[in-house]
């Protein structure tokens, strides 16, 4: 197995469980919008928010040729250290109580409740603010989707996994949310959050050092390394930020 | 727009801190494989604990 092909799983994975996330913040908008308002300004400003996402796809998708690789890797690299380091350094406090889990549940009814407060404000426009919310939902949480798919795949050719890994991931949350017809709750949303904040942390350690001209030892297989390092720390960041709160209750 | 773009930001930045950290980090790794071309390992090194050491500085406090 080269280097390359040996990325493939983890690009898979990573794109795959962090699409996840994204996916299922998404679905809850519109969930919510639709319970609100009916599903017919959900559904359009869900198809309007794709449809805006696919033009910048394939306005901006092609400038990536353009741009030198070790650029490309630099940018990449440090967009993903930014990205996955502020979702590792969210997880760990939220698992050590310094701040309150993400509950889906909790957004939904919030995400309602507002909405239920514009209708009573002004109905007239309420189904222009109901699409506009799904709008800007599909289409900031897609950005997100397509920025982990560029960043996971793009450095090394591996765009066509983290498509599939993404596509995968919203298919599956889409797919549900039509069945179940209610927030995904239940997908522990924090766990992942971490894990895949541990992935794209390494990826991005990764990427910028090559973007510098680092020669990694064992090539590829240096990420699995980065990823035990940034696991490893997280989770003693997370042991010793629960070790004063169990000090003071025992 | 503007509320798009903030958002947009946001994907990126949420404590401030941490993310002028992390671009601290890159910037000194760049420094060092510029003046030690012969040791990129060194600029690795510089990259891989920076950003180990600016998460743990930055996962005890919420600002």
């Amino acid at each position: 197995m080269t280097g390359s092909s040996a990325l493939i799983w983890p690009v898979v994975t990573a794109a795959f469980l962090a699409s996840l996330v994204e996916a299922v913040e998404a679905l809850t908008i519109v969930l919510a919008v639709a319970t609100v308002r009916g599903w017919r300004p959900a559904g359009l400003g869900a198809i309007a928010g794709l449809a805006a996402l696919a033009f910048i796809v394939v306005a901006l998708g092609p400038l990536l040729d353009r741009v030198p690789l070790h650029l490309l890797q630099l940018v990449i690299g440090v967009l993903l250290l930014l990205f996955g380091m502020r979702w590792l350094r969210k997880a760990i406090l939220r698992s050590t109580g310094v701040i309150p889990l993400h509950d889906e549940a909790t957004a939904f009814a919030a995400e309602t409740a507002e909405l239920r407060e514009q209708a009573r404000r002004n109905e007239a426009r309420l189904d222009w603010i109901a699409a506009l919310t799904t709008f800007k939902a599909v289409l900031l949480e897609g950005l997100e989707v397509v920025f982990i798919v560029i960043a996971l795949g793009a450095g090394r050719g591996m765009l066509v996994p983290a498509s599939v890994g993404a596509g995968a991931a919203c298919l599956a949350v889409a797919g549900l949310g039509l069945v179940l017809h209610r927030p995904l709750a239940r997908v522990p949303e924090n766990t992942l959050k971490f894990a895949v904040g541990v992935i794209l942390s390494a990826f991005g350690v990764f990427w910028t050092g090559e973007g510098l001209g680092v020669a990694w030892p064992g090539g590829d297989f240096a990420i699995v390394g980065f990823a035990a390092m940034f696991l490893a720390v997280s989770s003693a960041a997370i042991v010793l930020g629960r070790r004063p709160k169990t000090r003071a209750l025992s | 727009m503007m509320v798009l773009l903030r958002e947009l930001a946001g994907l990126f930045v949420d404590d401030g801190a941490l993310a002028l950290a992390i671009l601290a980090v890159v910037g000194l790794a760049g420094m060092v494989a510029v003046l030690l071309p012969n040791t990129p390992l060194a600029a690795g090194a510089v990259l891989l604990f920076g950003c180990l050491a600016a998460l743990v500085s930055r996962s005890n406090s919420v600002t």
